[in-house]
């Protein structure tokens, strides 16, 4: 009651807030708040430099990363003509690095995507549905979940025979599961919203409403749970390799690097580490940027 | 949108003024309490056979305690959840077998719920939220948006401000507008305002209950008013319903309820009311305790375990409604000439 009067100028004339320009839509301000954060732009400008490079590689690598060269084996960053030196077979380490940057990337993201979308589907579904329908799909979910993620992959890559399709169906498997987790719980949150209520009030189907008023709210926080993903994707399809359960010798791939390059590690100590500091790159930088998307998705943020 | 029917001429009206626009008879819902294994170990009951008409072009006025029902007969007029028992009936027309289709009803019957924030997506602008409904119900995008343009000019707010705007960039007050500019948009005949003004600040609940008084006319609207707000209820209402734990303990004129109620509850809930005369405040608390568990109601009479008048028959039959005056009902054994309670036997020997 006492509020009344301090606050009845505002709310007394609705029609009289000034005048301003639309703020842009939801995406739009997610953008401008990431632009805004330094390390996020940062960890931008490493991941397009990779992806770039990993896309232009054969426009950009000054050699053949499949040429071998008994005479040229792991010389020491900045010899001449070999920037980051050579590998165990004197391949040409930064030709290889750029080329085993196109694997790394497509297999941390592309299994991260096809995850996202049956998790994700399966999660929404669950979330809306509840009831039994929740029931059967999270216990089914629940037992992929049990597993250790690397231990399945693993297994997974070990049953299915080695080979990078292979490998990226075992990743894709290991995803689905915290994807699912984490799109049932927002549904569910999101599904006993008043505006979900209001929305079925007015006669609408279930397909219409989860497409219309559930998915634009389950999307951010699904997709942000994701970004974090693909850290990882990166490194256990780089762990598969490493095991000789992903990419086959001579591909070049920075988990299979790493491993040929392990016998080096006395030799040619930085040679044998640049893969994984490709790695850690990579991965630190899917998950800072998607720490920051997380923020930058906090609506009443 | 825009077109304004004398109550009399409006097409939609089918049984005529007389004809209530919405009939519900014995609704009942018992909300599952699962165990551990899903196994159901008891009910809530929390809708436990209400019955009432609702009358074209009035407001129906609800109140009761938070937990009494009135939430959930509002949802269960709107099909929102099922109801395990009992009839609804629009204008003449069942729901379901052989009537009307729930999309019917829907149209014909819209809601506004309490939280103003919650009730909008916020990824939708207003616009976009208004006519959701409208493109649900078959009407192509150009021409939904246009009236969901018109709905806001109805409510007061200017399409040009705020058309494409989003919730969190709205006030409460012009959000809840935007909620009743959806709830109008369909052209409903009957609004059921679940608390939708307790939220607001007391000088916006002022404006909305004009803006809503106003629209009543222009729509031929007819309310169904949840509030536990008594005041408001008294401003807006016509016929006052009073529930408490999942039961109508009163119905009737709103001035003989705020008078003359018949049922102890009424009386207790009206006591209970802050006064802005001095002298006319009270000390003592008038209703003491929290309601009894609605998964074991008391047998009998639901109030009898915090009513000064209760008796032994209360305990053993239960109260029904029963007529106490013109058009005024009452649920109690006190006044049922004839019940048994002692009471009623003095109301006999007065008549």
């Amino acid at each position: 009651m006492s509020a009344t009067v301090e606050t009845s100028p505002v709310a007394a004339a609705p029609r009289a807030t000034p005048k301003r320009r639309r703020t842009g839509g939801f995406w739009r301000r997610v953008a401008r708040h990431v632009m805004r954060d330094k390390l996020a732009l940062l960890c931008t400008v490493i991941l397009a430099l990779i992806a770039l490079s990993a896309i232009f590689a054969p426009w950009i690598a000054p050699a053949d990363p499949y040429k071998t060269s008994m005479m040229r084996r792991l010389l020491p960053p900045l010899s001449p003509g070999y920037i980051l030196g050579t590998d165990e077979l004197g391949r040409d380490m930064l030709s290889r690095l750029l080329y085993g940057g196109r694997v790394s990337l497509a297999m941390g993201i592309s299994p991260v995507i096809l995850a996202t979308l049956i998790g994700g589907a399966l999660g929404v579904t669950a979330g809306y549905f509840g009831r039994h329908v929740n029931m059967a799909i999270m216990r089914v979910v629940d037992v992929f979940y049990a597993f250790p993620s690397v231990l399945l992959a693993v297994a997974m890559a070990g049953v299915l025979g080695a080979g990078l399709f292979n490998s990226l169906i075992s990743l894709t498997l290991v995803f689905i599961p915290p994807i699912a987790r984490v799109a049932e719980a927002v549904t569910t949150q999101v599904r006993n919203q008043d505006y979900v209520e209001a929305a079925r009030a007015t006669g609408a189907s279930a397909p219409r409403i989860i497409v219309q008023h559930v998915l634009a709210n389950v999307t951010g926080p699904i997709m942000t749970y994701a970004s974090s993903l693909v850290s990882i994707a990166i490194i256990i399809s780089s762990g598969l390799s490493f095991l000789g359960l992903g990419a086959a010798p001579p591909i070049a791939d920075w988990g299979l690097m790493l491993n040929t390059l392990r016998q080096a590690i006395y030799v040619a100590p930085i040679n044998a580490v640049l893969p994984g500091v490709m790695i850690f790159a990579a991965s630190v930088s899917f998950n800072l940027l998607s720490d920051s998307l997380r923020t930058a998705m906090d609506v009443r943020a | 949108m825009t077109d304004t029917h004398p109550s009399d001429t409006d097409p939609r009206d089918r049984g005529g003024p007389r004809q209530p626009i919405l009939s519900v008879r014995d609704l009942k819902k018992y909300f599952p309490l699962r165990g551990p294994l899903g196994t159901i170990n008891a009910h809530v009951q929390a809708v436990d056979g209400v019955s009432f008409d609702v009358m074209k072009g009035e407001t129906l006025g609800v109140v009761g305690e938070s937990g009494c029902g009135k939430s959930t007969t509002a949802r269960l007029l709107m099909r929102l959840i099922e109801p395990d028992a009992g009839s609804v009936v629009l204008d003449g027309d069942p729901i379901g077998h052989g009537g009307i289709t729930l999309r019917e009803l829907r149209r014909n019957m819209q809601m506004v719920f309490q939280d103003s924030y919650a009730s909008l997506n916020p990824r939708h602008t207003a616009t976009e939220e208004i006519s959701f409904g409208l493109r649900v119900h078959g009407i192509p995008a150009a021409k939904a948006r246009e009236q969901a343009l018109s709905s806001l000019r109805l409510v007061g707010l200017d399409p040009t401000l705020f058309a494409d705007r989003y919730p969190h960039e709205m006030s409460g007050g012009q959000r809840q507008r935007v909620n009743v500019a959806r709830g109008i948009a369909l052209n409903p005949r009957l609004l059921i305002l679940d608390e939708s003004v307790s939220a607001l600040d007391k000088s916006v609940q002022a404006q909305v209950l004009n803006l809503l008084a106003e629209l009543k006319q222009r729509l031929n609207l007819t309310y169904i008013f949840i509030s536990h707000d008594l005041n408001v209820v008294h401003h807006v209402s016509d016929r006052v319903l009073v529930m408490y734990l999942g039961k109508v303990v009163e119905l009737g004129p709103v001035d003989r309820i705020y008078r003359a109620a018949a049922h102890p509850y009424t009386r207790a809930l009206f006591a209970s009311r802050l006064s802005m005369n001095p002298a006319l405040r009270v000390e003592a608390v008038p209703l003491s305790g929290d309601p009894p568990n609605p998964v074991r109601p008391p047998s009998g009479c639901r109030f009898r375990t915090r009513c000064a008048m209760a008796e032994a028959i209360c305990a053993a039959a239960e109260p029904m409604l029963s007529s106490v005056a013109d058009a005024h009902q009452a649920a109690c054994h006190a006044v049922i000439p004839g019940s048994g309670h002692s009471q009623a036997e003095a109301l006999a020997h007065a008549a």
